[in-house]
């Protein structure tokens, strides 16, 4: 295939639009409030009232306020609407051409959108995700286009270090710089993996994206292949994830078929190919070393670095390996230019952030929001707030990795190094919200819950010190504890910290350490007083009973 | 190869270029713990004892799997890491039931040795005391789980040196298991060759002789030293 063929491509796909398009989003999180049925009832409506010339019924990827799902957008009109069901289809159809809609309505321009600034999510809800005609429609593998026939390798990385772009995992490590170091290791075989293990609580952002769009991945990973010089791709994704592993099966195909996978892409010397690796549901495997071993058919266990995976890594020979939203970055960056991406954001975060915005928070969805805007913008004005009769009390980011950033706080601007200043992390974009019903120690517990069971049990540390953590955590909780259960529990996140083998250890006291750091009084107030008192008898009868939350969380 | 020069807790020391920071230490007499290093299997840094302080670097590094670099300074026993090293081997303990007094390694035993190194008079921590099994089907070994410690040594013997691949780890965190082929009782093993390299192996009274008794339990780590040399000297015991 060649540029006429895309251009050919793209020309009769927007040749065949209808003036009415109905956008039905069909991302995991609206099919399982029955998108599907919407769908079809929407497809019957239209013919049922003659409108198939003027009227394209699109499944589309997300349409980002999950809170409100099953949704449905209407072009031209902008209207957006609401928990939809299957017998509100021919209300809606009618409303397009000017009738009322009784169905729950709202607007594209409503601040949950309008504060937003889509980059990665730029195709999301607007493409149908599983036909490639619909990605090339949106300029889809222009810039891989552009790539093999205007860049070399070194220009390509020349572009993505100029964008600024930071990796999307979490850790933020320079993208360029990743890509230089495995183009300038030697080797005859090279791997670039797309890391899709997407696992932290309340996170979907990848998800997302590999539902809405896949195409643009498997873009900006042959872009990244032939930058580096590899020849296979591995996609990993985690089996909780079928709707995006069944997308990505699809575009895959889809793209051997147009010649953009395999053999000479897109007719020029560069071959390159991409296998899905499905996860066994370990969390320890979005663990970059743990990743490569599960997908060399090992045990999913991390090894020490170095030698980091660009030196070697999959099979022991060089690999790149980034994130799923890092990958979606690459097509724009190309088409639109490095300069365009760098003057986004902030100084040292370039670009924009995808999160999962969740909890205690009148609207809850899939947000794009430009680095360096303030939490209490996207809590606040893209959130909505808290929902009625509670306040905001804190912001968890990054997950089981990451903290507890205070309410005091929320003028904080959004960007790797403010966040990890907090004590917290960028992550790879879980935004959990919780008002004042929330007990901070409960939220550290559960969080180490999560670590005592997703410890992989390789290193001391994190085996055996996140049980005696989680342990002294619920002493906590039982009104059980002593001041001087805080400090081994302190030291304990020290060790933890600073003697675990891979990441998941080493970021695992966070929770504690951000609650500790934050909200050291809610430790204190649930201690027992060193010196017995004689008020404290009553406490001393509770001594045996069990775990009591609805009484802590009462206090 | 070239020989490199580095600085280890302030003495000048020699390596050969790849050597590991441990070896380095041990070649100078400087003395840095490990659990789940053998001289002979592949090092995976596991235990956390052998970390180090590397001026320079904002992490501790294994000595077990880094390689010496020209003009190194490396630190194996501050305030710091003596601290964590304790408190290490306080989370091994505490996490099985290593009752010395009924064990068949009493007096012959790695963690215990190290115990002892590090002044252990008490662990701070809660004991776990789970209830584990002893596996006695074998006809000349036994495993016994309480006194594990995970370090694989014994599966890394089984694989990379006996070639058997009997032993592996099953589950995980703190429910990780050693295992015998898809968790049979190890008698029922059909891969097993009973060459013995893992209970040779075993730093502690996991992996044991049948029939020994309490304190009974010597090894005979002059095998070990097979382990090493066997391959290159074709020399082979079994």
């Amino acid at each position: 295939m060649l540029l006429a063929d895309l251009i050919r491509i793209k020309e009769q796909e927007l040749a065949g639009r209808k003036p009415f398009v109905l956008r039905v989003c069909m991302a995991a999180g609206c099919v399982s409030s029955n998108a599907e049925a919407v769908l079809a009832a929407l497809d019957r409506a239209v013919k049922d009232a003659g409108l198939e010339s003027q009227i394209e019924v699109r499944p589309v990827g997300c349409l980002r306020l999950c809170c409100e799902g099953p949704l449905v957008a209407a072009d031209p009109d902008g209207k957006l609407y609401k928990k939809v069901s299957p017998e509100d289809a021919v209300s809606v159809v009618k409303a397009l051409q000017g009738e009322p809609a009784p169905v729950r309505t709202g607007d594209l321009r409503e601040p949950f959108f309008e504060k937003q600034f889509s980059i990665v999510l730029g195709n999301s809800g607007l493409i149908d995700p599983e036909r490639i005609e619909s990605y090339i429609a949106a300029d889809g593998y222009i810039a891989l286009r552009n790539v093999l026939r205007d860049m070399s390798p070194a220009d390509v990385i020349s572009a993505i270090t100029k964008s600024g772009l930071r990796g999307r995992g979490g850790a933020g490590y320079p993208t360029g710089l990743k890509w230089s170091t495995v183009a300038k290791t030697k080797s005859t075989r090279k791997f670039v993996v797309c890391n899709g293990d997407e696992g932290d609580p309340g996170a979907f952002m990848d998800r997302s994206v590999l539902e809405s769009d896949p195409h643009r991945v498997i873009e900006g990973m042959i872009i990244a292949g032939y930058a580096v010089g590899a020849q296979q791709g591995f996609i990993y994704v985690r089996a909780e994830y079928p709707l995006a592993i069944k997308r990505l099966q699809t575009a895959i195909k889809q793209a051997r078929q147009f010649g953009l996978l395999g053999s000479n892409v897109l007719e020029s010397p560069f071959s390159f190919n991409i296998d899905i690796r499905i996860g066994a549901g370990a969390f320890v495997c979005g663990e970059e070393t743990a990743l490569m071993a599960s997908i060399e058919g090992l045990r999913g266990n991390p090894r020490p670095r170095p030698p980091f995976p660009a030196e070697s890594g999959l099979f022991g020979e060089p690999t790149l390996i980034n994130n799923v939203e890092t990958f979606a970055n690459v097509p724009p960056i190309i088409l639109q230019g490095p300069e365009w991406y760098a003057s986004i954001g902030t100084e040292k975060s370039k670009g924009t952030k995808v999160f999962a915005l969740a909890g205690k928070i009148t609207r809850t969805g899939l947000i794009e929001v430009p680095m360096g805007i303030k939490l209490r913008e996207i809590v606040e004005e893209i959130g909505g707030g808290a929902p009625e009769g509670a306040k905001i009390k804190a912001v968890q980011t990054g997950g089981p990795s990451g903290g507890c950033i205070p309410a005091s706080e929320l003028d904080t601007p959004v960007d790797y190094e403010s966040l990890t200043k907090l004590g917290s992390i960028m992550g790879s974009g879980g935004m959990i919200v919780m008002d004042d019903t929330t007990n901070m120690v409960d939220v550290a517990r559960f969080f180490m819950d999560f670590c005592v069971d997703e410890s992989c049990g390789k290193c001391i540390p994190c085996r055996a010190g996140t049980v005696q953590m989680h342990r002294l955590l619920t002493k906590i909780l039982n009104r059980q504890a002593t001041e001087s259960d805080l400090k081994t529990l302190a030291e304990l996140c020290e060790l933890v910290r600073s003697t675990s083998l891979c990441g998941l250890g080493q970021t695992a006291p966070n929770p504690v350490l951000s609650t500790l750091r934050f909200f050291r009084s809610e430790y204190i107030e649930l201690l027992q007083p060193t010196k017995p008192s004689p008020e404290c008898a009553s406490t001393a009868e509770k001594k045996g009973a069990p775990a009591d939350n609805k009484q802590v969380d009462g206090r | 190869m070239a020989a490199k020069t580095l600085t280890i807790d302030g003495q000048l020391v020699s390596a050969e270029e790849g050597q590991t920071v441990l070896d380095a230490a041990r070649d100078a007499g400087i003395h840095i713990p490990t659990l789940c290093h053998l001289n002979g299997i592949q090092d995976i840094g596991a235990c956390r004892l052998c970390l180090v302080e590397i001026t320079g670097s904002p992490k501790l590094l294994p000595a077990c799997v880094t390689k010496v670099q020209e003009g190194m300074e490396v630190q194996t026993s501050s305030d710091r890491l003596r601290r964590y090293r304790r408190m290490i081997l306080e989370l091994l303990l505490a996490e099985r039931n290593h009752v010395c007094s009924v064990c068949v390694s009493n007096g012959h035993c790695e963690l215990q040795t190290l115990a002892a190194e590090h002044g252990i008079d008490h662990v701070r921590f809660e004991y776990l005391s789970p209830r584990l099994e002893v596996d006695l089907s074998h006809r000349l070994f036994g495993m016994d789980h309480n006194r594990c410690i995970l370090c694989t040594r014994c599966v890394r013997a089984c694989w990379h040196v006996e070639g058997a691949g009997t032993k592996n780890v099953a589950g995980r965190g703190i429910q990780s298991r050693i295992i015998s082929d898809l968790n049979q009782p190890w008698g029922q093993s059909e891969t097993c060759t009973a060459c013995g390299k893992c209970v040779a192996a075993c730093p502690t009274g996991a992996l044991f002789n049948r029939g020994a008794t309490v304190a009974e339990m010597q090894r005979d780590r002059t095998r070990l030293e097979y382990i090493v040399t066997a391959r290159e000297k074709s020399q082979w015991i079994v």
